[in-house]
């Protein structure tokens, strides 16, 4: 496949077959490759489409300055379309975030903001916003709001689904943002009746949920929760083990989330079977197991991985 | 029925620090109603008049009850309900 250039080579990436984890002929997984995507994540569709929405609005102009909350993948895809188009970035990433993710980012001339660790990504998120206040003149895409995040999987990741699976009767994603559930999703409703179209939340140390007061808690102002049909929590045990059952049995390197994914995708299996209805399940391999390796999400037991995660933002 | 009832270190202080406490009910909505007369309090801070709150989570078993019967839902013996805040990803 030749390409002019390489932000032109985002998205159509592969969707393999798991022999190995599909628990019979009739009910079928299905892995979407979206590591194979330039900086090695899902995020590359998501960043690409903002700063592309933006260009046009005429936000941007050579030299500009983006601003994202992050705690990681969205950072690092933005940071590559945002060298390659000639802007700055500044990202603000939670502490407890893997030290490959801050590597990779200033790799690709990003600058980072660190918040701190307790609230997670809440709190990345209302640092950027004041930072935002503060900078009038940069342009915060906002990942968590900006249609075009929904909207690139609407228009890529959907289709490609539906090109090489016609048969598809569940998809299954992460839960973060929640565009690729919302883009991914409502492009399958409208194209597959009783398309499922199930969530993995991954469910973090208590570190994270540290709030001073409910009230603080974050909903998405993309999320649309008509759009999924199940919405699981999935913890960091469940997520490892599901990771490296993914590696041994099929020789897909992925990351935690991928793991947490699998595990939901893995309960859809067990339920169709049980039903004695067929399905084909395909979920997203959000990005490989590279940026995890010094977490210790592949090494030790199961349990000394869980341990190593614990205050963790692995997803 | 007693069920396993996991509280978030923001609710704590109703529980007197406890993580994992156990209440009764056949449904979500009746153990949530337990919970509140043994924790007198802790009910408002989990639901209002339209049902629970923006911005928190149940998961019975894992799994949503929001994708389930909300607070209809039904909880058997034996299951486990987890209460955590609503926080972003990404």
């Amino acid at each position: 496949m030749r390409f002019d250039s390489l932000l032109d080579s985002v998205g159509g990436t592969p969707l393999v077959g798991l022999p190995r984890l599909s628990p019979s002929p009739d009910v079928r997984l299905w892995a979407k490759l979206e590591d194979r995507n330039p900086t090695g994540s899902v995020k590359d569709r998501a960043a690409l489409a903002m700063v592309e929405r933006a260009e046009k609005d005429g936000l941007l102009f050579p030299g500009a300055t983006l601003l994202e909350p992050t705690s990681g993948n969205t950072g690092i895809s933005l940071a590559m379309v945002a060298r390659q188009r000639g802007y700055q970035l500044v990202c603000v990433m939670p502490e407890n975030t893997s030290s490959e993710r801050a590597q990779l980012l200033r790799a690709w001339g990003a600058e980072i903001v660190p918040s701190p660790a307790a609230g997670g990504s809440n709190e990345a998120v209302r640092v950027a916003k004041e930072l935002a206040a503060a900078n009038p003149d940069w342009v915060m895409l906002y990942q968590y709001g900006n249609e075009a995040n929904a909207r690139a999987h609407y228009e890529t990741t959907g289709p490609e689904l539906l090109r090489d699976l016609p048969t598809i009767t569940h998809f299954v994603a992460g839960l973060g943002t929640t565009g690729t559930l919302m883009g991914t999703g409502r492009f399958l409703r409208e194209h597959v009746p009783g398309v499922e179209v199930i969530a993995a939340e991954p469910r973090y140390g208590e570190l994270v949920y540290g709030l001073r007061n409910l009230d603080e808690g974050f909903v998405p102002e993309l999320y649309d929760a008509s759009v999924l049909t199940t919405r699981y929590s999935v913890g960091p045990h469940d997520a490892v083990q599901r990771m490296r059952e993914l590696m041994d049995a099929e020789g897909i390197f992925a990351g935690p989330s991928t793991g947490a994914i699998l595990h939901a995708a893995l309960a859809a299996a067990r339920k169709a079977v049980r039903e004695e209805r067929p399905a084909d399940i395909a979920f997203i391999v959000c990005d490989g197991g590279w940026k995890y390796l010094s977490t210790g999400a592949y090494d030790g037991t199961v349990d000394d991985a869980e341990e190593a995660l614990d205050g963790q933002l692995w997803a | 029925m007693p069920v396993e009832v996991r509280v978030p270190t923001i609710l704590r202080p109703y529980t007197a620090g406890e993580k994992v406490v156990t209440a009764e009910g056949s449904s979500l909505e009746a153990v949530v109603s337990d919970l509140d007369a043994r924790y007198p309090g802790i009910g408002e801070r989990l639901v209002d008049e339209s049902g629970l709150r923006r911005f928190v989570n149940v998961y019975l078993n894992d799994e949503d009850v929001r994708f389930l019967d909300g607070l209809k839902t039904p909880v058997a013996d034996a299951d486990s309900i987890t209460i955590l805040p609503a926080v972003a990803g990404g």
